[in-house]
């Protein structure tokens, strides 16, 4: 295979990798806005039920995402999923123990009466979309500060912090950023989903989360600019051949992570969509538009992102401790063969799986209405 | 610093046990499905409402499982870089693609559609809906190909090779490692036991509604699927059973001299043991009951090809350990910085023992300054546990035949029509439901202990390849996935026993037992 040289490959993995991270946002992402909304828009065991059957038929497709970057992860940059998921153990582990919840609380929860079986699955949803959605963002906002990780010279990651340093305040606010944004993008999506009270209270719950996000963004980015070292690249082998990580040199500086904006100005695009997004899709929502409320809601995700992404860029976990154990996708990456394979099935599975995903969506189309769990109280979840 | 023997002893607990559980739902999902298929097919073509009745039903028992199998299983896709790092990053570029595949071929499919099987009753066609059901199948089997790829490959490494530039193992050939031929035996092997547990559950629960002589159309009819579907099964599982792979592949050998506890290479063809007690510190097996002959036939398909035994191949390995630490010394070289042509070359002579010179880390971080002591030792960790793997084996295929006997006794007195009279057998079939787990699991056990000391075979010893953790979070770790689990599994089986016992009921379409007038009660739930 010539088709494309190494280089390039290293980049569309970048993409592709951004693709399923913000594939999972946007499709798990509503799930997991809808679980934590749960407890709170809804009032009656109906109502929430709503809630539940809203989301309830295509999930666990949305999970896949989740899944599939992991693997995909895996598969191309095996060094950041052997550093990051080893280091960062405690606070996968608590997202694996939350997600737990939502396969059996989906499935589970209505094969019983007893109230009090259904209000501890409400809440074990509400685990299962909540501490996922902040803890994500707690770690990207780790990411952008650079974890304590150093490599020995056969290549095997140490990381040296702990899972409470993880919990900085910088780190929380990207955490609340993340939380407030999938908790806008699942009000926007119930209010597409159900109609009556259910989709009052969401309309309510989508606003207060968009403006709790586009502030809390706004800091960050402001923290970013004044207050954050970013990293930067000094020299590196030939970046078209195998790299080994520890054969390059790395330099920080405060508003290092602004450098791509300066060189590629159109990266600006990004945070301009986070914003506009938000303020979009807010306002759609209000007028009743609901399809649009769930594009803005979608695109504004993307570009939050991909902000942190083109900050970054090309890091994707710089190390604090031992800056040239930093992992960047020009030295963490899978062999040239793996990439390419890979690049293949990906260019025909995922046009394939958004073919079929859409479909579903087709099929199961349509309002949640009270009326419909009630006449369907054996079959709904 | 190389991780302690308490992180690595550890790593193991955690990844066997929650693989384990992992297991105990995905044969179900990988059978019923295909049962559901059958059930359903029936149903478009002669359009009786009882094999509607039948998919929706065993559709629910299938979905309180499935549930179980995704919760286990989201943890098995993250669990090599929390647990294994250092074998992630050794082996991730081959490694990683059956499993990044696997989710983009076929887990993707299964989920998405699974919803649409349990919520697109009303709003898809007859045909529509049988062909969301069988893409269910198809992507929960597909998913085992991927994955059983992925395994089979740390048990017979083709198709890769190291690379010391970035110090790892990086693929050559990707077709090698698809048409790997331990792994096309391992997939036959475990989607044919999944056939065969989801069959003998369908069976063991509709015979109990025989013996209570309720809603018995339903479960003559559900018994004649299994019946047959799990006779056909059992037979492949049996046949084509995993013994035929292991003829190639380093720790393959090894296994099949352990299960058999031949510890002298035997002129062909060896006898097969049937029971005794393998001494591993003594290297023989003591009170052995052997039968002339039967196993050399059995394992290699022929009168004149011997099977190694263990001391033999013991002593072979101790061979490649002395290479392996000339493979070290070499790759020390080129690390140092000499990258002559000379230095390679001499590395690419020894290259392929590498592994085996990893062994003694062990014993000695440097590798090269190893004693003979050492050298011995390291040779004698390449016999992995043989009474282990002997007697699970051994439980392993007792279970198998004690299914092919209900399952051909159950189509036989099925094809009779006097299966209702057999309560000996029905009773046999309720209490043996647990039985295809029992194998399942002893089969995964004689599969993963048995390539120990490898995560992967010849390659890379299991004691290098787990992440930097300390104790502490292995503990709070283990803690977490067993207490959560085992409370989901209680929960679980509450479930599913609550909804076996109300049966077709549960439908709630006034046709079954419990809703006829004058039932006992017994539909509070959903």
């Amino acid at each position: 295979m010539t088709f494309i040289d190494y280089e390039t490959l290293k980049l569309i993995w970048w993409l592709f990798i951004g693709v399923l991270l913000i594939g999972f946002a946007v499709m798990d992402g509503f799930d997991m806005g809808v679980t934590t909304w749960l407890p709170f828009l809804g009032k009656t065991d109906d109502e929430r039920r709503v809630i539940i059957n809203s989301v309830g038929p295509v999930w666990e497709g949305n999970q896949t995402w989740f899944i599939t970057a992991g693997g995909a992860i895996f598969a191309a940059w095996p060094f950041v999923y052997a550093a990051a998921f080893s280091g960062l153990y405690i606070a996968l582990l608590l997202v694996l123990f939350a997600l737990f919840f939502r396969p059996v609380g989906f499935d589970y929860r209505s094969k019983l009466e007893d109230p009090r079986w259904r209000n501890m699955w409400d809440w074990g949803l509400f685990v299962g979309g909540a501490i996922p959605a902040t803890v994500f963002g707690v770690a990207f906002g780790n990411l952008l500060l650079g974890l304590p990780f150093h490599y020995d010279d056969t290549l095997r990651s140490f990381y040296t912090g702990s899972f409470w340093a993880l919990l900085n305040p910088f780190a929380l606010l990207c955490g609340l950023t993340s939380l407030s944004m999938l908790m806008m993008h699942g009000a926007i999506y119930l209010q597409l989903r159900t109609d009556g009270e259910v989709q009052t209270r969401a309309t309510k719950a989508a606003v207060a989360a968009g403006i709790i996000c586009a502030v809390l963004f706004a800091i960050a980015g402001i923290w970013i600019a004044f207050g954050i070292e970013g990293y930067r690249i000094t020299s590196i082998p030939d970046v078209n051949s195998a790299v080994n990580p520890l054969t390059k040199t790395v330099e920080k500086s405060i508003g290092g992570w602004l450098s791509n904006y300066h060189t590629y100005p159109w990266m600006m695009l990004a945070p301009v969509s986070g914003f506009a997004g938000i303020a979009i899709a807010l306002w759609a929502g209000k007028q009743k538009y609901e399809r649009t409320a769930f594009l803005f809601s979608s695109i504004a995700i993307a570009g939050i992102i991909l902000t942190a992404g083109f900050s970054m860029f090309p890091f994707i976990m710089p190390s604090s401790t031992d800056m040239t154990s930093s992992l960047t996708l020009w030295d963490a990456v899978s062999s040239y063969k793996t990439l390419g394979i890979m690049f293949i099935v990906t260019l025909i599975f995922l046009p394939l799986i958004t073919v079929y995903t859409s479909w579903v969506y087709r099929v199961m189309r349509g309002k949640v209405t009270i009326q419909q769990i009630q006449d369907n109280t054996h079959t709904s979840y | 610093m190389l991780p302690s023997a308490e992180v690595v002893d550890l790593s193991r607990l955690q990844f066997g046990a929650t693989a384990l559980y992992h297991f105990l739902f995905v044969p179900l999902t990988l059978g019923m499905t295909w049962i559901l298929v059958i059930m359903e097919s029936v149903y478009v073509m002669t359009g009786k409402q009882v094999y509607k009745d039948m998919t929706k039903f065993w559709g629910k028992l299938f979905g309180i499982n499935f549930a179980m199998g995704v919760t286990t299983g989201i943890t098995m896709e993250f669990q090599f870089g929390t647990n294994w790092a250092y074998y992630s990053h050794y082996v991730g570029d081959i490694f990683g693609a059956p499993l990044a595949i696997e989710g983009m071929m076929a887990f993707f499919l299964e989920s998405t559609f699974v919803g649409l099987f349990f919520f697109g009753w009303n709003r898809l066609s007859k045909e529509k809906h049988l062909m969301v059901t069988f893409l269910v199948a198809i992507g929960s089997n597909l998913s085992a190909l991927w994955i059983l790829i992925a395994n089979g490959w740390m048990q017979n490494p083709v198709g890769a090779e190291f690379n010391y530039e970035t110090m790892r193992m990086e693929l050559t050939n990707f077709a090698e490692v698809i048409l790997n031929p331990v792994a096309q035996v391992k997939f036959v092997h475990t989607v044919a036991a999944g056939y065969t547990t989801a069959a003998m559950f369908v069976l063991g629960i509709s015979s109990w509604y025989l013996l209570k002589k309720r809603d018995t159309g339903f479960a003559l009819r559900s018994i004649a699927v299994a019946s047959g579907f799990g006779l056909a099964s059992v037979i492949s599982v049996i046949v084509l059973g995993d013994e035929s792979g292991y003829t190639t592949g380093e720790v393959q050998k090894v296994k099949l001299a352990a299960v058999e506890a031949e510890w002298h290479t035997e002129p062909a063809p060896a006898s097969f043991t049937v029971m005794g007690l393998p001494n591993r510190d003594a290297e023989r097996t003591d009170y052995a009951v052997k039968i002339p002959y039967v196993m050399g036939i059995i394992a290699t398909r022929s009168t004149t090809e011997e099977v190694m035994g263990l001391i033999d191949i013991k002593n072979e390995n101790e061979q490649r350990i002395r290479n392996g630490m000339t493979a070290y010394a070499d790759l020390q070289r080129i690390k140092s910085g000499d990258k002559s042509d000379e230095a390679i070359a001499a590395f690419k002579k020894s290259k392929d023992d590498l592994g085996f010179g990893l062994l003694l880390k062990k014993y000695t971080p440097n590798v090269t300054d190893a004693t003979e002591e050492d050298i011995k030792h390291a040779a004698k960790d390449t016999i992995p546990n043989v009474f282990v793997l002997f007697w699970s084996f051994r439980v392993m295929v007792a279970m198998g035949v004690l299914m092919l006997f209900i399952f051909a006794a159950s189509f036989y007195f099925t094809a009779k029509r006097t299966i209702s009279k057999q309560t000996w057998l029905l009773r046999l079939a309720l209490f043996a439901i647990p039985v295809p787990w029992i194998a399942a699991e002893a089969g995964w056990i004689v599969a993963e202990m048995g390539r120990q000391p490898w995560t992967i075979s010849g390659i890379l010893p299991t004691h290098l390849s787990t992440s930097s953790l300390g104790a502490g979070e292995l503990y709070f770790s283990i803690a977490g996935f067993i207490g959560f689990y085992t409370l989901l599994l209680i929960v679980e089986m509450f479930l599913m026993f609550r909804y076996a016992r109300l049966g077709p009921s549960s439908l709630h379409t006034g046709r079954y037992y419990f809703e006829r007038a004058g039932a006992p009660a017994g539909l509070t739930s959903h």
